[in-house]
């Protein structure tokens, strides 16, 4: 029997502002977080939650981390002692680029001052695991360590490395998720190249105007525990992680599998750890990018790993409507958004999605927010999916927490 | 080169420790790096902004003799001099 993993905290810096609860319930509401082709944490002031210290030698990617990483242990009830031993404690968070504002800026240096004058504090401030190590400093979590580097799926990665840690026993808790902070002239560059973002900075996906993605910046961090450990301590369960499945396409650089057979199976392989099927899933938080090839190839594997029927029932809707694409963070930020959904029994919307395409033909809850409908007093389920450059396919499956007796 | 000063060097390394972290009236030519939190990556950027605004050199090995703030302003000065 697998050991049970329930998240006790959550923690988000996204264009929607700063906190967890803030995304669902401004995404909710239909206000989108997205202006001059980007979403930009505008509300973030580092001075704000971080020393003087922390900022300068921190990257922005890793001081969203760290203060998501902050909100989630505090509301674990973590802050004042950990509640385990330090070495059984993970931390895993995922980055999909690294310290990009820090690799520019020491270019820069470089160029116009010289190799003498490139800052010592350059590597350790972009090195992609730098939000991993600052979090394990901060609140001297001791036990497996690490970034995760997958583009856009790293996030729902490091959740499911963090799921298996704990599961196999490795670890007794963890604090994963992901972040990105790449809303820089050069990543903007990178990207427009490729034609990928959308050149009228408009995020809808599914709809069939949709013109690429709008790349976003934040963190999405989680406190995961040992279920029966959590219990013990009289821990506030938010939610379970039940279900991880993980495949690649081997097929494109940038291109996902027309077919979306692999990212089907991700799905599949989801559904089966988790133990559920697809009659028992509620909801489904889209990858959803507002790129014509995802949002095609993925409504296809949702068909497939569903049932055709089946994935017509289920509301799927795209948190990156209303916050972009937030790359290596997306697949932490959107499980938070997914367990706020099965905690509070609100669906947000795919906001700006108004022209069906005739190929996308699921449930995109258009408009606004709706109830979540749950069959028979089952606990809700819901699955979040990221699919990333390279042909990184994950799915996490989350569910509301055990009821701890039927109600009257 | 105009001549630098002591008085003048202590002014601009207390002001760098500062931005770096501790209260600059916590800053003191006793102050040791230790309780300031200041390590070696911190010294580092202090001895380019030395080189940079004094044209002082300080290598790896100078460095890591310096155990207080009086100690890394002696040897600016006397390198400066």
């Amino acid at each position: 029997m697998k050991r049970r993993v329930v998240v006790t905290g959550m923690g988000a810096v996204t264009p929607l502002g700063v906190g967890a609860r803030l995304l669902h319930e401004r995404w909710a509401a239909g206000v989108c977080g997205i202006a001059d082709r980007a979403g930009r944490c505008a509300d973030f002031e580092p001075s704000d939650h971080l020393s003087v210290k922390e900022v300068r030698r921190l990257d922005r990617f890793a001081q969203f981390a760290l203060v998501a990483a902050a909100e989630a242990i505090a509301q674990a009830g973590w802050e004042e002692e950990l509640p385990y031993d330090a070495l059984r404690v993970g931390c895993v968070i995922a980055t999909g680029i690294g310290g990009q504002e820090t690799v520019e800026a020491q270019l820069d240096v470089l160029r116009e001052r010289g190799p003498r004058m490139v800052s010592p504090l350059g590597i350790p401030q972009y090195m992609p695991n730098a939000a991993a190590a600052a979090v394990s400093m901060k609140h001297r979590l001791q036990g497996q360590t690490y970034g995760v580097v997958s583009a856009c799926s790293g996030g729902a990665h490091a959740l499911g490395s963090a799921l298996r840690m704990i599961q196999c026993g490795d670890a007794d808790a963890a604090v994963a998720g992901g972040t990105e902070a790449t809303l820089t002239p050069f990543a903007f560059a990178s990207f427009d190249a490729m034609q990928a973002l959308s050149p009228t900075g408009i995020s809808r996906p599914f709809d069939a105007r949709r013109d690429g993605f709008v790349m976003g910046e934040g963190a999405g961090v989680l406190v995961l525990e040992e279920a029966e450990a959590a219990a013990r301590r009289g821990a506030t369960v938010l939610g379970e992680l039940v279900g991880y499945g993980s495949t690649a396409d081997a097929y494109h650089l940038t291109a996902p599998r027309p077919g979306g057979e692999p990212a089907a199976r991700a799905i599949e392989f989801a559904l089966r750890d988790a133990g559920l099927t697809a009659e028992q899933i509620d909801y489904v938080n889209a990858h959803g990018t507002s790129t014509q090839l995802n949002d095609a190839a993925e409504t296809v594997a949702l068909k497939t790993a569903l049932g055709e029927e089946r994935a017509r029932q289920i509301p799927v809707s795209s948190t990156k409507s209303a916050i972009g694409h937030l790359l290596g963070a997306a697949g932490a930020v959107e499980a938070v958004a997914t367990i706020e959904t099965l905690r509070t029994g609100v669906i947000p919307p795919t906001l700006g999605y108004e022209v069906p395409d005739p190929e996308l033909d699921l449930d995109f809850v258009p408009g606004e927010a709706r109830p979540l409908a749950v069959g028979n007093g089952r606990r809700p389920a819901a699955i979040s999916n990221s699919f990333a450059f390279g042909g990184h396919n994950v799915t996490l499956v989350l569910s509301a927490p055990e009821r701890p007796e039927p109600g009257p | 080169m105009p001549a630098v000063t002591a008085e003048q060097v202590e002014a601009r390394v207390i002001e760098t420790l500062a931005s770096f972290g501790p209260d600059a009236e916590d800053i003191t030519r006793s102050s040791t790096f230790e309780e300031l939190d200041i390590d070696s990556l911190d010294l580092v950027e202090l001895a380019q902004i030395v080189e940079d605004e004094y044209g002082v050199v300080l290598k790896g090995e100078d460095m890591k003799e310096l155990r207080t703030v009086g100690d890394a302003i002696d040897l600016i000065v006397s390198r400066a001099g």
